[in-house]
């Protein structure tokens, strides 16, 4: 009885020891920032900063390969937090929101009719997907199944909604589409063009509802904040102050193609 | 003659004997790591090497401890012990001495430390080499094939499996049936079709 009770414990004590040993000689420094940095990550590993997770990220953050600001889930908070880590001055930062650049869905019409995989994706490869407009979006939903944070919802007009609140700028969804009409944008400017068609005026008549036409009443009424370049109006957010008429441009735009969140 | 057995061990943990899909150990780093291919291969690798060095550290222990104070009945408790604490020493060496070599395995090798797939050749290896020893060169041959043989086929059906998910996830899968639910069903028919190498016989 005695005996293995004896081996057993020797056993233990043995290794233990041993192992402690090794670890002393075979310890391998660590900057002790990284474990700082973090903690101040959200932990979720998303790879939104192209990093293999917030591990790496941090250890990129700590030898200066990578900028602070690398993880768009944390915002602002992540970022406060790894400046104060690293002692560095904080300058501010805007937030950052995904936004869909398309109101097409089931007004936009069909070419053909796609009887493929339901994805994007596979649609696209499609002589560019079955819409009659070759840079509005599919409606399969690839950015809506790819979000890790729930955020993007199909409406009942078959184009992707982001929840704002729920959205961390991750850039998923952008990475997702095949179309690339989801940007990421500063959130507080809340007015914007929902259309990304370079197509002519007929053309787009034809093709969608919703659609950009360039037909310049923006650019008019907004005294240059809107741009129409290429048959599509963009709106140049260093020209926006107070007093533009946004309001006016989004209730006077023709094919209500210009948003207001 | 010894060549001979040697050759009916690897055909028989590789394939008749699969560790994955005839006995069923090591499933979890089956579901696990086998979404995609590089990971996959490198898991193999360290579930290769750890099945070897603990079919060659086990044997130590039970030919030089156990069986000289005839206390085999403690095989599980202290085969546990050492082949936990010699892979945390590995991983230990190899972080010290090759960064690029830890990036490669030296993350899996805290996972498996005692994977009932690790413990498992070491408990087999007992069973079939330790315990009739009389000859204990032979059996440290024999055991280490099988050993190193266990995790050729572990690997080789991390591989099949990988693949396998790769594809899938390009496919139309419904969707109650997505993710996880179709990845058992894979495993399930290759798990069948495996078990037809039962009718080899040597």
């Amino acid at each position: 009885m005695i005996i293995p009770i004896l081996i057993m414990s020797i056993m233990g004590i043995l290794f233990g020891l041993g192992l402690a040993f090794a670890s002393r000689i075979f310890r391998v420094e660590m900057d002790p920032r990284i474990e700082r940095i973090l903690s101040a990550l959200p932990g979720a590993n998303c790879g939104a900063c192209g990093k293999a997770g917030c591990a790496a990220l941090a250890e990129a953050i700590a030898k200066g390969d990578a900028s602070l600001t690398s993880c768009p889930p944390g915002g602002e908070e992540a970022y406060t937090k790894i400046a104060e880590v690293l002692g560095v001055e904080k300058c501010n930062v805007t937030k950052k929101i995904a936004r869909v650049r398309c109101g097409g869905g089931d007004r936009a019409k069909d070419k053909f009719q796609y009887q493929g995989v339901r994805t994007c994706a596979a649609a696209s490869l499609l002589a560019k997907g079955h819409k009659l407009c070759v840079f509005g979006c599919l409606g399969f939903g690839d950015c809506v199944m790819v979000c890790p944070f729930d955020a993007i919802h199909m409406d009942a007009d078959g184009i992707p909604v982001v929840d704002h609140k729920k959205c961390t700028a991750c850039g998923k969804c952008i990475e997702a589409c095949p179309k690339n009409i989801i940007s990421l944008e500063d959130a507080s400017q809340k007015c914007y063009v929902k259309c990304l068609s370079l197509d002519k005026i007929i053309f787009v008549k034809n093709a969608c509802k919703a659609g950009c036409i360039g037909c310049k009443i923006c650019e008019k009424l907004s005294k240059g904040a809107f741009i129409v370049e290429n048959n599509l109006s963009r709106l140049d957010y260093s020209k926006v102050d107070d007093s533009t008429p946004l309001k006016i441009c989004v209730e006077k735009c023709p094919t209500k193609c210009i948003k207001e969140d | 003659m010894e060549l001979n057995q040697l050759f009916v061990i690897a055909i028989s943990v590789i394939f008749i004997n699969n560790f994955i899909l005839s006995k069923f150990l090591g499933l979890c780093p089956f579901i696990g790591v086998s979404k995609k291919t590089e990971p996959a291969l490198y898991m193999g690798l360290a579930v290769t090497f750890v099945m070897t060095a603990s079919s060659l550290i086990t044997w130590a222990v039970y030919i030089f401890l156990l069986k000289p104070f005839h206390i085999e009945y403690l095989r599980t408790l202290s085969f546990i012990l050492v082949i936990a604490s010699f892979v945390q020493l590995i991983e230990m060496f190899i972080q010290k001495f090759s960064p690029a070599l830890y990036r490669v395995f030296g993350i899996y090798l805290a996972l498996i430390t005692t994977n009932c797939a690790v413990f498992g050749v070491a408990v087999l290896n007992s069973e079939m080499f330790l315990k009739t020893a009389d000859n204990p060169a032979r059996a440290l041959l024999f055991c280490v094939t099988q050993g190193f043989c266990a995790g050729v086929g572990f690997t080789l059906v991390l591989l099949f499996m990988s693949g396998i998910r790769e594809r899938l996830e390009l496919c139309d899968v419904p969707r109650p049936m997505k993710g996880m639910a179709i990845a058992f069903i894979v495993a399930s028919l290759m798990s069948m079709a495996f078990m037809g190498f039962a009718g080899f016989r040597f």
